[in-house]
């Protein structure tokens, strides 16, 4: 796309920034017992202010009350877009978006205010309108722009009850690695694997088979660790070595908080460890509280599976 | 007034953790969400659609996890308490056997308005976070 044709399309998408998406509706349905009954079972809410009239009868609201997050609910359009949802602004903006290659669609955020309290025989009224739009951005799915939705909702006497804000990413898809998603089960992610190359694939299998080892050069029997080639201290490329005792003390050390990444357990705490044959290792401090742990600390590893496909040190402290 | 507690804002300080909820994400929880947020868009109810997007499964809806995250505060805070706010960012989808761990924190207390503010994090095992955001809550100024 040309910067002309990219300014053209900014003016034509812009041009809905303000468009009524739906004028102000009333939900067929008024507020009523057995929606809000069917939602708190299935939410598992049991507020008694949504479903025991007679606690809400002696509350300080003097009567039940509809769950606040069904404000949106009372106002769906129904069985209805199972095969398609009609014309308005918004699905006009979305196959203009579409048109020109922003097919990716991601609700990013929703915000609700609320203003007053529902009851049943109160009537939900909406109304939609598009907000705003955003310069093209880049993100991490792709180029695109968000839009952002602004529903009013009042009562049936006009009085407003609330607001909310849905912000929508429209973006041009990018090649995804093959994908995981077709598979039919769900994996429990495991940590992140080891990369094995030729330097260090041997320290690995050492640590599958449960024992730590630190290479040492055969010519000046310099220890070293991560595992390389060629020794620091006499350029000699010939090793072997040795097996730690995993006996440490902690050189320094830190909790990762966020973000948290699927497959490890938390909290989790990681450490740069001295060992006693002296060369140091980054590992996890586990068996303790992290506010425990301290520079200085004496720790003892042991080589564990932690989870279904990796085996890794883990130092407790001794 | 009742057997049911509400917290007074004088009890909350800022830093106080509500108890973590786990939720067990069944096809059941899914599409009865759907259904009961009257959401019919067939990803929710409707394997194959879903397949189709790239997913493995049926998926949550968003009315279902605002209903899941207005729980979790109000579970905690007691019928009394009035939300005045759910304020969420979506992340990666809720599907079919996987769990997710609510937790939360209070990150401000208005003393004069009886409004506390909490952060709340939904992670699932698999995916990981799943919605975080924040709920601000009237709570009656004594308990
Ligand atoms: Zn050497």
């Amino acid at each position: 796309m040309t910067a002309n044709e990219l300014n053209a399309f900014e003016d034509e998408i812009n041009a809905f920034v303000g468009r009524e998406v739906c004028p102000p509706t009333p939900a067929k349905d008024d507020v009523n017992t057995a929606m809000i009954r069917q939602w708190t079972e299935i939410i598992g809410d049991t507020n008694p202010a949504y479903t025991n009239e007679a606690w809400a009868a002696k509350s300080t609201r003097g009567k039940s009350i509809a769950p606040p997050a069904m404000m949106y609910v009372w106002g769906q359009e129904g069985f209805a877009v199972t095969t398609g949802r009609p014309a308005d602004a918004q699905a006009d903006l979305v196959s203009l978006f579409n048109k020109h290659g922003y097919t990716g669609v991601l609700g990013t955020n929703v915000k609700q205010e609320y203003f007053k309290e529902v009851s049943p025989n109160d009537n939900v009224v909406m109304e939609m309108v598009i907000d705003n739009i955003s310069e093209r951005k880049t993100t991490g799915r792709g180029p695109g722009y968000f839009f952002e939705t602004l529903s009013t909702f009042t009562n049936q006497h006009g009085e407003k009850i609330g607001t909310q804000r849905f912000k929508v990413l429209k973006f041009i898809p990018q090649e995804q690695p093959a994908a995981a998603a077709a598979e039919d089960t769900l994996q429990v992610p495991t940590r992140i694997a080891s990369p094995r190359g030729h330097d260090n694939k041997w320290w690995w299998d050492a640590c599958d088979a449960g024992k730590v080892l630190i290479q040492r050069c055969k010519n000046c029997q310099t220890l070293r660790h991560p595992p390389r080639p060629m020794c620091g201290e006499c350029q000699s490329m010939e090793w072997d070595s040795i097996e730690s005792t995993l006996d440490g003390e902690v050189l320094s050390h830190t909790e990762l908080h966020h973000p948290k990444i699927p497959g490890y357990q938390y909290p989790l705490v990681c450490a740069v460890i001295r060992l006693g044959e002296g060369t140091n290792i980054v590992s996890n401090v586990v068996g303790c509280d992290p506010s425990a742990v301290h520079i200085g600390m004496r720790v003892k590893g042991k080589v564990e599976q932690v989870d279904e496909k990796t085996m890794l040190p883990q130092f407790y402290p001794a | 007034m009742s057997d049911y507690k509400t917290l007074g804002c004088a009890e909350i300080s800022v830093g106080d953790k509500l108890p973590s909820l786990d939720i067990d994400i069944t096809t059941g929880l899914v599409v009865c969400g759907a259904l009961a947020t009257r959401d019919f868009e067939p990803v929710h109810h409707d394997k194959a659609s879903a397949v189709a997007t790239g997913l493995p499964d049926v998926f949550m809806n968003i009315l279902t996890s605002q209903g899941l995250m207005t729980r979790f505060a109000t579970d905690w805070s007691g019928p009394e308490a009035v939300v005045k706010s759910l304020d969420l960012r979506l992340g990666a989808p809720n599907v079919p056997g996987m769990v997710m761990t609510m937790t939360g924190a209070v990150t401000a207390v208005d003393s004069g308005t009886g409004v506390v503010e909490i952060e709340v994090l939904g992670e699932n095992n698999i995916w990981g976070m799943h919605m975080q955001g924040s709920v601000q809550l009237a709570l009656p100024k004594e308990a």
